[in-house]
């Protein structure tokens, strides 16, 4: 466990790697596929996690050309109804859930809690292989022919008519819904169990309060969605009465089962990303994020409230009116919480000093994205207005302005930010700012026209549509294909930087936090010297009088 | 984890023992949280159901052999009772007391399984398994088929569970003759413990909502 | 119809305009909040931008009260929200009393409609100007959904019960009728129209069909009587059968002690699983009707048993 700690202070030469570090302590593949460092299974997460964003952006680069005009013959029909079941099945299992907790919650948590680990290493592991194993399963139904239900599975056409690969794909979500269940484990108990002394509930950073919550929804909601997808196979394979009303079945039960689990998933993917945004605001704004408590306890009550609302994915369903009402005024309330974030957020930029480089660049771009994305969200709960946008591009949009323009981009500005924690090196900042840019343009451009196109009218999961749907259309293609380049740009000077970027030091961002109180990249053990545990984001010395101070302003 | 017969097995993230048993006990109560989930939306789905077909719940019900059923439960808890002797025995450090008492577990365990088993069967010659072949008095046949699925679901994902728990029993009864577990640790038991009482639990809820509906009418 | 850039699909029915205000309502909010954000983002990244890299702002902990003011107001706009919605909703799920009543059997992957009078279409409806019109709408297979977005109405339809979607055009004219359920390799195929036309217009365009079509009443007096059920419950003893005369839209009791409304749905299911509610004060004996009626034989038996109430009963959902 030896190791050099450079500290950068200026003036003196340039920062180093440390010569032993996490990544170079053991080589072979050996040492990588039997590791129990949680850092080094981040990576490997972060290896499949991207292969599989590349399938899922492939799937929907197609559906946009095929989009291109009104009654294209690119892919036939069945094709496409593969196509966009497979991007939402890859993108949503392979990719958004697991992608901020695997990758960046594996690799920070116990640093941030000053930990040498999380508290079941090998299950870490397990929970890879897991993930690899139900993703084999789930591409193999993708290479033999495909499955055509849309990521929702509805009942009958799921488990009685459609004639695709249904078994082979709910078999490789099940699989993978206990990598997300046992990382959900590991980190309930590691921040209740594994944090270091003085690291007190209230110190924790946002990052960890916001994977905790969503840990609750991992270890409450996958469950369900594990033992619907079974019952939904069952009954393709033994023709057993539960969802086809043909043999006594209720299809809305399907439903209700399905989303009691999909609706807090969408709290899965996106509260991690709100924590990584906490965390970069206030390094790059040297403050600390305002209303502490209020970011911390708004996570929790996302968690809780989230599961009270998945009946408004059902208010044409065929679900009573008054059910219908008590969704609707639930799904108002969970959008309190993630309003209270961004305000938050936004207060935290006054009187800070606020710097711009990638990561606060994806910042920016995430808090007004997710800000459009969470309003319309406010349009679908609300009744009168789902009715006619329900299963339309007006949801579509929606939701893509939040897991896309939301979590993705934060994501993205994580990424960049623990880039030099992670790799030692730093990316060049020209083209970081490059490629965010052309990212909020591409989307912008693809996703703004599609509320307009389902308010419109145009319905979801649409091989063809109308001619006068064909210029929004267009439009949307267009910045697919930008979208598309701004996210091939990262990929290329990430792996670029990891043999070519300046060593970055243990600090580069001048950051508060426990992770960076160690190398970069960190030793297998995290930490060298006894830690300093001090208050979360203490971006300036913090004395009585400052608190006093603090008050009035 | 390396042996070490004086003490526990202390892994390398954890700070000292008690950390150590506290996590995977913590750890435990958790995964049994997500087992709760699990079965909770099989219980969902048939409660919604018994609700709706009232009639021919009762009716399938009273085909299952409720004798046999009986008798499962008293097994499974008596099975509930070797258990916790077990992990008494492994807290006081009587290693051969721990090794029967594991032992006779899994036998109940077995015992359970194998009277599942004759049932399962029988269900099969008298043409009560989901599928083409179902057969049941016209008038209720739509609803005792669902019956009949659901019973199949739960009470197959349960059995499921119980496989599984005799094979973390027949782990632990090889890890007691290896000297593994002590008084001062002997935390797999405990938790093993953990997972085998919550089967049981599953199991007598179970069992009054698939086999006693109605039963007071006969 | 065919615009260049449309932004709004046409208001063609008495629920149209009241969405569309709903919507706009919602895009003010909306716009006043991101405008909100958007400006301080900007004028706080501006304003506060690092000037030197020894600068060290002051920590700001938070204020209760503005945290309680961004809590409230917030909450506040969205329960108006949910109540401008909730009112629309309302109205949505009830139809008025003279609604005229169509027939809806969707499979895959085409819409067959019924007009009250017999006239059957395919992919295609054709309804009176300034009429509430009540479509009464079934699957044969799996869940499609009917939406017409001029109308701004949508509702699922399932197989296995009924659902019901209301409205009343109030513009002439040729509007989309779309299925936004996926359903299947056609789903996306599985469109039509709806013809809006002037009330002497859809009287001639019935009195066209008429030589070809049979009212759903008289199908179903035709099935009631081949199938048997009048054997038990016109011909035997009333004590044997309930009767069907004024049961529509009655409260029923069951054996279990639960009072249910015979509507649609309750028919439906005393046809095709009649022991799933048995009327109290009877045995369990009538036999089921599953496999040997089609849709739309059950949507005419269930025409025949409301002709023979008294009209204008106001339908449930």
């Amino acid at each position: 466990m030896s190791s050099t700690l450079t500290a950068p202070s200026p003036g003196t030469s340039a920062p180093q790697m440390p010569r032993v570090h996490y990544l170079n302590v053991d080589y072979g593949v050996k040492s990588w596929l039997f590791t129990t460092d949680h850092k080094r299974i981040a990576i490997m997460y972060l290896v499949v996690a991207t292969l599989f964003f590349a399938l899922g952006g492939t799937f929907a680069g197609l559906m946009r050309l095929q989009l291109l005009t009104p009654h294209s013959h690119l892919v036939q029909a069945e094709t496409y109804n593969k196509l966009f079941t497979m991007h939402g099945v890859t993108m949503i299992f392979f990719f958004l859930i697991p992608s901020i907790p695997a990758v960046l919650g594996n690799f920070l948590i116990p640093m941030m809690i000053g930990a040498r680990d999380l508290a079941f290493p090998r299950l870490n592991l397990a929970s890879w292989y897991i993930y690899v194993i139900g993703g084999l399963f789930t591409i193999t139904a993708a290479a033999t022919g495909g499955v055509d239900t849309g990521w929702t599975f509805y009942t009958p056409y799921s488990s009685i008519y459609a004639n695709t690969n249904v078994v082979l794909t709910v078999v490789g979500i099940f699989i993978t819904g206990f990598s997300s269940i046992l990382t959900g484990l590991n980190f309930i108990v590691t921040v209740h169990k594994m944090r270091a002394p003085g690291m007190t509930w209230g110190r924790l950073p946002l990052f960890v309060w916001a994977h905790y919550a969503t840990s609750l929804i991992f270890i409450l909601g996958t469950p369900v969605l594990a033992i619907t997808l079974v019952l939904v196979g069952l009954e393709r394979v033994f023709r057993i009465g539960v969802f086809d009303p043909a043999l006594g079945g209720d299809p809305l039960l399907f439903q209700h089962l399905f989303w009691f689990y999909s609706h807090p998933a969408v709290y899965i993917m996106i509260l991690p990303g709100m924590g990584v945004i906490s965390e970069v605001v206030a390094c790059f704004a040297r403050k600390r994020v305002y209303g502490y408590p209020f970011v911390a306890a708004s996570s929790l009550a996302i968690a809780v409230l989230g599961f009270l609302v998945w009946g408004h994915h059902m208010f044409v369903s065929g679900q009573s009116m008054y059910a219908g009402m008590v969704f609707s005024l639930l799904s108002m309330l969970v959008a309190i919480p993630s309003a209270i974030k961004v305000f938050n957020w936004t207060a935290t930029l006054y009187k800070g000093s606020v710097s711009f480089q990638a990561p606060m660049l994806y910042c920016f771009g995430f808090i007004g994205l997710f800000t459009i994305g969470g309003l319309t969200g406010l349009f679908l709960a609300t009744l009168g207005i789902d009715v006619h946008v329900h299963d339309t591009y007006f949801v579509i949009a929606h939701f893509h302005y939040i897991m896309v323009g939301g979590a993705i981009m934060a994501y993205m500005s994580g990424l960049h930010f623990w880039w030099p924690k992670m790799t030692g090196r730093l990316y060049p900042e020209g083209w970081a700012r490059l490629a965010a840019l052309i990212i909020f343009i591409g989307f912008n451009l693809t996703f703004f026209p599609q509320f307009i196109l389902g308010y419109l009218g145009m319905p979801r999961r649409y091989a063809f549509y109308p001619p006068e749907f064909q210029v929004l259309n267009v439009l949307s293609t267009a910045g697919a294909s930008i979208l598309g380049v701004g996210y091939l740009i990262p990929l290329v000077y990430l792996i670029w930087s990891m043999r070519y970027g300046k060593p970055a030091g243990p600090n580069p961002w001048s950051a508060k936090g426990l992770e960076w109180q160690t190398t970069s990249p960190p030793p297998t053990d995290n930490f060298i010297e006894p830690l300093v545990v001090e208050e979360a984001y203490a971006y300036a010395p913090y004395t009585p009088e400052d608190r006093k101070r603090a008050k009035h302003e | 984890m390396s042996e070490i017969t004086t003490g526990s097995a202390l892994a390398h993230q954890f700070d000292d023992a008690q950390q150590q048993q506290q996590a995977a006990t913590l750890g435990m109560w958790v995964f049994l949280c997500t087992e709760v989930m699990m079965f909770g939306g099989l219980f969902t789905g048939y409660v919604v159901y018994r609700n709706a077909y009232f009639a021919g719940f009762a009716a399938a019900s009273h085909r299952l052999d409720v004798t046999l059923g009986a008798i499962n439960t008293a097994v499974l808890i008596t099975s509930s009772f070797t258990m916790a002797m077990a992990v008494h025995s492994a807290q006081t450090g009587k290693r051969t007391a721990l090794t029967g008492f594991l032992l006779a577990t899994m036998l109940l365990g077995g015992v359970f399984l194998s009277i599942k088993g004759t049932e399962y069967a029988s269900k099969f010659h008298e043409h009560l398994v989901p599928g083409p072949d179902f057969e049941f008095d016209p008038l209720l046949r739509r609803q005792a088929y669902v019956f009949i699925s659901f019973y199949f679901a739960m009470t197959g994902l349960h059995a499921l569970h119980m496989v599984v728990g005799l094979g973390l029993l027949g782990w632990l009864v090889v890890g007691t003759v290896r000297k593994r577990f002590t008084a001062a640790y002997h935390t797999p038991v405990e938790i093993v413990g953990l997972y085998w009482h919550f089967v049981d639990i599953v199991w007598i809820f179970l069992f009054p909502l698939l086999y006693l509906i109605e039963r007071h009418h006969r | 119809m065919q615009r260049w850039l449309p932004l709004f699909p046409e208001r063609a029915s008495t629920i149209s305009a009241q969405v569309d205000h709903l919507l706009y309502f919602e895009i003010a909010i909306a716009a006043f909040f991101a405008a909100l954000i958007f400006t301080l983002l900007l004028v706080f990244a501006v304003k506060y931008r690092r000037r030197s890299e020894t600068e060290r702002p002051r920590p700001i902990v938070g204020d209760l009260r503005l945290e309680l003011v961004w809590t409230l107001v917030p909450m506040v706009l969205t329960m108006v929200m949910f109540a401008w919605g909730a009112d629309v909703f309302f109205q949505e799920a009830h139809p008025p009393r003279d609604a005229m009543e169509v027939t809806v059997v969707a499979k895959q992957w085409m819409w067959k409609f019924q007009q009250p009078t017999g006239q059957r279409e395919i992919n295609a409806l054709h309804v009176p100007l300034g009429r509430p019109v009540r479509l009464l709408m079934t699957s044969e297979d799996v869940i499609h959904s009917l939406f017409i977005p001029a109308f701004r109405v949508k509702k699922d339809v399932l197989p296995g019960r009924y659902t019901m979607l209301w409205f009343q055009a109030t513009r002439p004219g040729t509007y989309h009728l779309f299925c936004s359920q996926y359903c299947g390799s056609q789903h996306a195929s599985m469109i039509g129209w709806v013809y809006v036309q002037e009330p002497s217009q859809y009287e001639a365009w019935l009195s066209g069909r008429r030589a070809t079509s049979v009212s759903p009443v008289a199908s179903g007096r035709a099935l009631f009587e081949r199938l048997g059920c009048i054997t038990c419950h016109v011909q035997a003893a009333p004590q044997r059968c309930p009767r069907l005369e004024s049961l529509y839209g009655k409260p029923v009791k069951l054996t279990t002690g639960q009072t249910v409304i015979a509507d649609e749905g309750y028919l439906r299911e005393s046809i095709i699983d009649p022991q799933a509610k048995i009327v109290a004060g009877y045995q369990a004996v009538m036999p089921t009707y599953t496999g040997q009626l089609k849709e739309e034989d059950v949507l005419d038996l269930i025409a025949y048993i409301k002709s023979l109430s008294p009209p204008a009963e106001e339908s449930t959902p």
